[in-house]
């Protein structure tokens, strides 16, 4: 029921909020290529995004164009980069998060059900807060969704990827259906085995210092920025419960406040007049903290983890040129598939180097990008808890000084 | 001293004024009167006939006048601290009566805000100036026998007692035993008496255990401040705070164990029975209340009832996710301070160690809320919902006086009817006899009759003077405490200012 009232159309993303909003990476965005999600459709089970692009390079037939993509196809592109050998250097942008609206949706379930233990006010608070939490849930997937291509858009290699111009332009339905049991199950294995496999081949040590600590650095960077990521969205959470409580108490003074016969009667309404005022700034506080802090961390484990994956890539190259080095001096020993070995020898080498080169661009810039992104939100999030804080300071100092000059 | 014998009638009838003028001229013959018996119902109700209050009122402003003329004049060494403290505080009593007599003569209204309201902007603030703190909570004993002793000092100026500051030792029992005392004094007879903080057997048990961790810690400090509240609302009210039993227990050294207090006692259980048997009593009572006010207010505290359950327990759901926020911001300080260590670009290494320590001092500062959350906001309406619960309780009392009159009633009806029924027998010897001695019963029942009138007159008036003072304090308390917690709550804005202000220019310098 509350789904049908979101496909609110075009005007659902507001102006200022077209263009990139890489929220958590600063982007070069350049007029050859430019992506962005200019509508989202928020349906039963399904969010449908219009994705945007507006191009000089000549692959395409036209300048700008938009076509209609969901969830699985979006996953079903990084996959294809991920399991594409020309890309293995590279940093694989992470795929986006799944849109997940079940614990709005399960909350407003609730509320429906209980729409009968509470005054009509407290329910059309509530119901209000709720759909406006739901908005914020289905902003965040949209803006991830939409980091997700510009990264590929403005990666140097990613962009000229025929998959991504597909994904970009071919405007029917792209017939990607979601992975059913068993690819899963092969997904699951795989993961088994390359975890496994990591840990082989990750003990190895790098003669290259640089790839040595990269290595050391990520390994511990990444557990570190998940412990960060999950504290930081508990405190959010409880954050989030102590701003409903405040509303409560704002309700139950405004009752009181309208029931009492003494000179509390306009004591309360004040009250609860600042308490909701108040509660509002506490919810944009967490709102924002969520976006600047705990989306910031959640981005960061992902990228950290695939640039992890990116070290993996590498140090399974370098095994495997190891491997054919040891492989043609026993066909030299032998004098057997000398040949052979020595083509085979000199593939791995050259995947190797070549994969080792970009590798260490990518990493560079990650670093970079991940320090510009730090610093803008740390930045951002001080500026805004400053503004918060001050707002919620005025509101109480005002009340203080009108209450208690009336007492 | 004061050879005018102090009469019960000001005392109790001049409430309001007393209340004001009481504070500041202890009357010296309050140790004269036997005890609580000048205050109990009868002899209030010797005086009372009927709602006569015009009479009454026209006499106690020169009772009032005199007394003050002649305090002033003591000199006993309590009444030289008070007259060298205050700003000559000896005069100004002296005004109000006057204020008080012109509107309210020959009025119900007199109970009405308005006379209260002059009285008090008269007085120009608080003239009550006694003060009680509980403090020292000291564990005594070991195991199962063990408990809990508080410090109870008394600050006051007023002459009842033997010197103007002293402290005694008391045990939580101690409290309840002073409670129980008082309820079965003064309960019955419309007065508001305050409830005493409420038992945890679980909270104990932990402190007798001898776990000196956090949660006993707050248990205790819990238990300290409540009880101090209780003290504080027991003496703020004029006529209970010159209760001998109140007055032993704030001041005597020995104070007789209150064994009574125990839940499981038999006295526990008999209360329990009672409680059950007074529910039921009430659902009988079918009262036919000609009077609208009780009516009125009896309905206004149901509604208080309701809404301030519902608020306390809206805040006390804040408390706690308050807390889970102290705690899960803590824990998030800890992992940025990890993280800082682990990012090898130096600067945003140093800026996630800083918003490492903001985040640790901002944990600090929600739990300083949390606290003010609950000992100002949450406590405040914890006791007034147990509060309200005695006033409930007084409104039933009154009921129940009703009831007991409207019984005697009854029974001199039935008495009468066999008197005239007497009339008609045939047995001629008897009958002078049986008629003498329905006549006797008919007299003590019309006695009981005018009596439970009387009882319940006196309990009505007591009540509306015990609810207008009620609602008065709890203006006064409820503007008070929520201010004060609206002063935490700008003290926690402007640190957090502070903290995200030290914090700006150390992201902005990461490059």
């Amino acid at each position: 029921m509350m789904q049908e009232g979101l496909d609110d159309g075009p005007d659902f993303l507001s102006e200022e909020e077209r263009g990139p909003r890489a929220v958590n990476v600063d982007l070069q965005t350049d007029a050859t290529l430019q992506v962005d999600i200019s509508d989202a459709l928020s349906e039963r089970d399904k969010v449908k995004f219009t994705v945007h692009t507006k191009s000089t390079l000549p692959n395409f037939k036209q300048n700008e164009f938009s076509v209609v993509r969901q969830h699985e196809e979006f996953i079903w592109l990084h996959d294809s980069f991920v399991e594409n050998e020309e890309y293995a250097g590279y940093i694989i942008p992470p795929a986006p998060p799944r849109p997940d609206f079940d614990a709005s949706r399960e909350k407003l379930q609730k509320l429906g059900e209980g729409e009968g233990s509470m005054t009509k006010e407290e329910f059309t608070k509530m119901k209000q807060e709720l759909e406006a939490e739901y908005l914020a849930i289905f902003k965040k997937t949209v803006a991830m969704h939409e980091v997700f291509l510009c990264r590929v858009a403005a990666h140097p290699v990613l962009r000229k990827d025929l998959n991504f111009h597909v994904f970009l332009e071919y405007n029917q339905d792209l017939s990607v259906r979601g992975k059913n049991k068993k690819e899963k199950l092969e997904d699951f294995f795989k993961n088994v085995v390359k975890s496994a496999d990591g840990v082989l081949v990750g003990g190895v040590k790098d003669v290259d210092d640089f790839f040595e600590h990269e290595k050391t650095f990520l390994l511990e960077y990444h557990n570190r920025v998940k412990d960060a990521s999950a504290k930081c969205d508990r405190m959010i959470r409880s954050h989030k419960s102590a701003s409903d409580d405040i509303n409560r108490i704002a309700s139950s003074l405004y009752t009181l406040g309208t029931q009492d016969s003494t000179d509390l009667c306009k004591f309360f309404l004040k009250v609860s007049e600042l308490f909701e005022k108040t509660r509002k700034i506490e919810a944009r506080v967490a709102a924002d903290e969520d976006l600047k802090l705990a989306d910031l961390l959640k981005y960061y484990l992902r990228e950290s983890q695939a640039a992890k994956d990116l070290l993996y890539r590498r140090s399974r190259a370098l095994v495997d040129y190891e491997n054919a080095n040891k492989a043609l001096d026993k066909a030299r020993a032998k004098n057997r598939d000398v040949l052979q070995a020595e083509t085979s020898q000199q593939l791995s080498c050259h995947k190797f180097e070549k994969i080792s080169e970009s590798a260490k661009q990518e990493l560079i810039d990650f670093k970079t990008r991940r320090v510009s992104a730090f610093r803008k939100n740390l930045v951002e999030l001080a500026e805004l808890e400053l503004k918060h804080a001050k707002g919620n300071l005025q509101l109480l100092q005002s009340c203080v000084g009108i209450l208690k000059g009336n007492t | 001293m004061s050879d005018r014998a102090r009469d019960p009638p000001p005392e109790r009838t001049d409430f309001e004024e007393l209340e004001d003028a009481d504070d500041l001229f202890p009357e010296p013959a309050a140790t004269e009167e036997s005890g609580p018996a000048s205050l109990t119902a009868e002899d209030i109700s010797t005086n009372s006939n009927g709602p006569k209050q015009d009479s009454q009122f026209d006499e106690d402003p020169e009772d009032l006048f005199a007394e003050a003329t002649e305090e002033v004049s003591l000199d006993s060494p309590e009444r030289d601290v008070l007259l060298s403290d205050g700003p000559s505080p000896a005069i100004t009593p002296i005004t109000p009566p006057t204020s008080v007599i012109t509107p309210c003569l020959g009025h119900d209204d007199m109970f009405t805000h308005s006379s209260f309201d002059e009285i008090e902007e008269e007085e120009g603030g608080d003239l009550f100036d006694m003060h009680i703190a509980v403090s020292d909570p000291e564990k005594v004993g070991d195991g199962m026998n063990a408990y809990m002793a508080y410090k109870v000092t008394t600050k006051t100026p007023m002459s009842m007692f033997k010197r103007g500051e002293f402290s005694v030792k008391r045990r939580f029992s101690d409290f309840l035993g002073l409670h129980s005392k008082l309820a079965s004094k003064y309960l019955h007879i419309g007065y508001i008496v305050p409830p005493a903080p409420e038992k945890s057997i679980v909270g104990m048990t932990k402190v007798k255990v001898g776990k000196e961790d956090q949660s006993s810690n707050e248990f205790v400090e819990k238990r300290r401040s409540a009880l101090e509240r209780y003290l504080m609302r027991t003496v703020k009210h004029p006529v209970l705070r010159k209760d001998p039993d109140v007055m032993q227990f704030l001041e005597s050294s020995d104070l007789p164990r209150a064994v009574n207090t125990q839940a499981l006692s038999s006295a526990g259980l008999l209360r329990m029975v009672n409680k059950a048997a007074d529910a039921v009593n009430k659902m009988t009572i079918k009262m036919n209340e000609s009077d609208a006010w009780f009516e009125e207010k009896q309905q206004h505290f149901e509604n208080l009832d309701v809404q301030l359950r519902k608020l306390h327990a809206s805040v006390e759901s804040l408390v706690c996710h308050r807390k889970e926020l102290s705690v899960n911001t803590a824990q998030f300080a800890k992992s940025a301070a990890m993280l800082g260590n682990s990012e090898d670009h130096t600067a945003l290494s140093r800026a996630l160690s800083q918003l490492a320590e903001v985040e640790e001092k901002i944990d600090q500062l929600h739990q300083d809320q949390a606290n003010a959350d609950f000992y100002l906001f949450s406590e405040l309406l914890g006791d007034y919902v147990r509060l309200i619960t005695a006033v409930k309780g007084v409104f039933d009392h009154r009921m129940k006086t009703w009831q007991k009159w409207q019984d005697s009633q009854m029974l001199l009806q039935k008495k009468r009817e066999a008197e005239a029924k007497l009339q008609f027998t045939n047995k001629p010897d008897k009958l002078q006899q049986a008629k003498d001695e329905i006549k006797e019963e008919i007299e003590e029942l019309d006695a009981k009759v005018q009596q439970g009138e009387r009882d319940f007159e006196q309990i009505s008036k007591t009540i509306r003077k015990e609810v207008s003072r009620f609602e008065k304090e709890r203006v006064k308390d409820f503007k008070t405490i929520i201010i004060k917690y609206l002063e935490s709550l700008v003290q926690t804005q402007q640190q957090m200012i502070k903290y995200w202000e030290a914090f700006l220019p150390e992201a902005r310098a990461i490059s």
